[in-house]
């Protein structure tokens, strides 16, 4: 069988530095196609290759054996190729329905753009992903979740013979993933082939057929994914030997062993008009609490009220100091840090260095007659790039040009550096990968048994069982239950979630 | 290691890149075609004309670099300038010489912060867009500068205020050093202070500044009151430099020449970038150009379209970036 998508000996730099050399891949058509590797490992970059975002330096790139040439990301989507890009290239201040058609609007017979065909292809397509939302409204409006579901539903839509997809299920949780998957099946059965980028290693036994792994730049194999076990996988990636890893254990939170101290936040009543509508919970010293929810429960809105980003119409916020909540500084004054689910939007200054982005959110600390205390700041600096592991040609690099998952351990370290007293994390691993993952989470186990007190938002079910201390159960802007670790298990967690759904439909 | 980088970085900055290579195109144009361009005077002359532009594309150079932009910079000159000379004119100035110049200086320059605080309250806390907000003193602070002179001339001899945009120190204009100390402190500012941190920071992306707790209303304010306190100090110079004062001329569409100014040194329209050297850059290729097609005698109306070029080349080479 002839390969639809061939890449060869693809070498890239930039600025002098080696993000790919030699890197290979190779597609079949109808095939799902997993690339998986470290963070900065190179899986982008090759991706954006064969998209013509980047130009190649070196290397061959053939489509059904014969050259490809596309220097644009359109070129390629006329070549048959769709794209969900890492950091969504959506356009938030434009409808749902407008990104979904953007570039391909139906047309009335004088040739302007038919509104109603549009929005009705735009209901159709989002139907098939069990998404039912007011698709004249702006995107940005709509949680990251619904936004990462209507770049999915808008490649899928394009006709392409291959979507790829980077990191497109990072902020869905298990439910839109299975949607996601059956789609991604149906694709298959058609003759579509996908690329599937992911850290999640289940996710690949779930649905891809092959696997290409990458590090540092470089492909170091292709497998059938039947023929390969998880502790292999992660080996290849790291370049380490597997013996190795398994003596380390891969998984780092277990909750519910600390011995929380007094309360340091109470939430009381929330009502807003972001959708909450009575929502109660406390975070004390030394612990994790996890927010548990459907889409659309109101987790992240809650977090955000804590933050003193959006007014609560009702109830209140009460921190033991006394002090009021409410803007993002006098938060942060109190030491609270919010590490937020988009670190496109609310969280990197692209233009700025991987220095100036980790001290952001310290810089009164860091005053010296006026100035930045650069000696201090580069000390800190270097300290959490180290801890993190966060790979970049130095701390001077822009932020726009590291991976992302290494972006988010920018911003991480950004709230980890300001050393708070309570941090909420929203989605704090989402991109990272397996081996970053551990240390992240047993670096944020360390600080809580420090006396640190964590409100955790995660989309992925593992994380919050297995990290939180207590999960309080989110439903419609209302805190309905709450779980009690040691002892939670995802079946409860789900069951929770599930029961007070069925409970307050009827 | 990282030194080499940096360097290749510095190197491949084609807004950068252009705009030097511009420059070396025009010095070039003009010592081959104008006469007489390697003289002390023409330096002389150039140093004093491009000052003011100079100093107010600093301060539009941070503007820009919170996403904003100020269109009132020529009407707050205006405004500054019609001030000065009717301080130093009055009866209290005759009887308190020393008191009134001071005063002739220091009035005006706090008017112009105080429209540079109205103009960032509009800005930041009403939300209003920055055209919108700046386009309100661009309308009516010429006018009451016209008011205040009852549109008239005002001619005057005053050696000591006349320094500002006639003295030489060590044998170059005043005014040239004027903007290199101004330049200096600029750029430790955004280099060094924690200002122009939160000030790049917020121009790099408002809602992760905010979030960060950066004061982000305050900083906006900030930015405007510079650009106004340079622009006020700007149309001193130019009253100075004239002995006279038009309120209807002073700094007429110097809006236009500082912005361009900004661009072609290299500051990014969408914000986060505060190039201060490069505005200096830019306004030096501005004046050149007019210099340049003045000298030749080619009309002021073809210069305005030479500029519009310049602008265009500036913003595309910007744009033009590919890895
Ligand atoms: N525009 C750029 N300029 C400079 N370096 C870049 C640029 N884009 C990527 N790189 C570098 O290339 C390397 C590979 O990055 P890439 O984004 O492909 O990684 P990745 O495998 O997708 O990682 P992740 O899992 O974190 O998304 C990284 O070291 C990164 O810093
Ligand atoms: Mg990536």
């Amino acid at each position: 069988m002839t390969d639809f998508i061939q890449m060869t000996g693809i070498g890239k730099s930039f600025a002098g530095i080696i993000a790919l050399k030699d890197a290979s891949l190779a597609i079949r058509p109808g095939e799902v196609h997993a690339i998986i590797g470290q963070n900065g490992a190179g899986k982008s970059t090759l991706i954006k290759i064969l998209t013509g975002v980047y130009r190649r330096d070196a290397g061959d790139v053939r489509k059904d054996g014969k050259p490809l040439a596309v220097s644009t990301p359109r070129e390629a989507q006329d070549a048959g190729i769709a794209t969900i890009y890492q950091e969504l290239s959506l356009v938030p201040l434009r409808s749902v329905t407008e990104n979904v058609v953007m570039g391909y609007e139906p047309r009335t017979r004088f040739g302007l753009i038919d509104w109603k065909a549009a929005h009705a292809r735009t209901r159709e397509i989002l139907a098939r992903f069990g998404v039912d939302v007011d698709v004249t409204r702006q995107l940005g409006s709509y949680s990251t979740a619904i936004q990462q579901l209507v770049a999915i539903a808008r490649a899928v839509s394009l006709d392409a013979k291959l979507v790829i997809m980077d990191e497109a299920t990072s902020s869905l949780d298990d439910q839109e993933i299975e949607t996601l998957f059956s789609v991604v099946r149906n694709l298959r059965d058609s003759g579509v082939a996908v690329l599937y980028i992911s850290h999640f290693l289940d996710e690949l036994y779930q649905i891809c057929d092959r696997v290409t792994i990458m590090r540092d730049g470089q492909t170091v194999a292709t497998h059938v994914v039947a023929e390969t076990t998880k502790l292999g996988l992660v080996s290849e990636m790291l370049g380490r030997d597997a013996s190795e890893i398994q003596a380390a254990g891969l998984t780092a939170l277990s909750g519910g062993h600390g011995n929380p101290g007094e309360v340091l936040l109470e939430a009381e009543g929330l009502r807003s008009k972001t959708g909450l509508r009575g929502t109660s919970f406390n975070i004390r010293k030394r612990e994790i609490v996890g927010l548990g929810g459907l889409l659309g429960s109101g987790r992240t809105e809650a977090a955000r009220a804590v933050f003193g980003l959006d007014a609560v119409s009702e109830g209140r916020v009460r921190h033991h100091s006394g002090a009021a909540l409410d803007t993002p500084a006098q938060a942060i004054a109190l030491g609270m840090g919010f590490l937020t689910e988009d670190r496109k939007a609310d969280g990197i200054i692209p233009h700025m260095s991987v220095r100036e982005n980790i001290t952001l959110a310290m810089l009164p600390r860091l005053k010296r007659m006026g100035a930045v205390d650069r000696e201090r700041e580069r000390e800190l600096v270097a300290h959490y790039i180290d801890a993190l592991q966060i790979k970049t040609s130095g701390m001077e690099q822009p932020i726009r040009e590291l991976s992302g998952g290494n972006q988010q351990k920018v911003l991480l370290a950004r709230w980890l550096a300001l050393e708070p007293e309570i941090l909420i994390l929203d989605e704090p691993t989402r991109g990272v990968d397996v081996g970053a993952k551990f240390e992240i989470q047993s670096i944020i186990r360390k600080q809580v048994a420090d006396g640190l007190a964590v409100l955790l938002i995660s989309s992925e079910f593992e994380e919050l069982v297995e990290g939180a201390d207590r999960i309080v159960v989110l439903q419609e802007g209302r805190s309905v239950s709450e779980l009690q670790n040691p002892g939670i298990t995802e079946g409860a967690l789900i069951n929770a979630i599930a029961h007070h759904h069925e409970r307050s439909v009827a | 290691m990282s030194a080499t980088v940096a360097i290749m970085r510095e190197r491949f900055d084609p807004s950068r890149h252009g705009a030097l290579l511009a420059l070396a195109v025009i010095l070039l144009f003009n010592l081959l075609v104008t006469p007489n361009f390697l003289q002390a005077q023409t330096l002389f002359v150039n140093i004093s004309q491009v000052a003011t532009i100079a100093i107010v594309a600093m301060g539009m150079t941070l503007v820009i670099a919170t996403g904003g932009i100020d269109l009132s910079v020529g009407a707050i000159m205006a405004l500054s300038g019609a001030l000065a000379p009717l301080i130093f004119l009055s009866d209290f100035a005759a009887a308190n010489p020393t008191l009134g110049l001071t005063a002739s200086i220091v009035v005006p320059v706090f008017v112009a912060l105080c429209c540079g605080i109205f103009n960032g309250v509009l800005v930041s806390f009403l939300n209003v867009q920055p055209i919108v907000a700046t386009l309100i003193f661009f309308i009516s602070g010429r006018g009451l500068a016209q008011v205040l002179t009852n549109g008239n001339l005002q001619t005057f001899t005053n050696p000591s205020f006349s320094y500002l945009g006639t003295g030489r120190v060590l044998g170059l204009p005043f005014q040239g050093w004027l903007v290199l100390l101004i330049a200096l402190i600029l750029y430790w500012v955004v280099t060094r202070s924690i200002f122009g941190r939160q000030l790049l920071a917020v121009g790099g992306n408002e809602r992760a500044a905010r979030l960060s707790g950066i004061p982000v209303h305050r900083v906006k304010i900030g930015a405007y009151v510079i650009c106004a306190g340079l622009s006020g100090l700007a149309g001193l110079i130019v009253v100075a430099i004239n002995s006279a004062s038009d309120a209807a001329r002073i700094g007429n569409l110097m809006e236009l020449d500082a912005i361009a100014a900004a661009v072609v040194g290299g500051t990014l329209l969408q914000g986060g970038r505060a190039p201060i050297f490069g505005a200096i850059l830019g306004a030096v290729i501005i004046q050149l150009v007019k210099y340049t097609l003045l000298a030749n005698g080619i009309a002021d109306e073809v210069a305005l379209i030479a500029k519009a070029g310049i602008i265009i080349a500036a913003v595309y080479l910007q744009q033009a970036r590919k890895e």
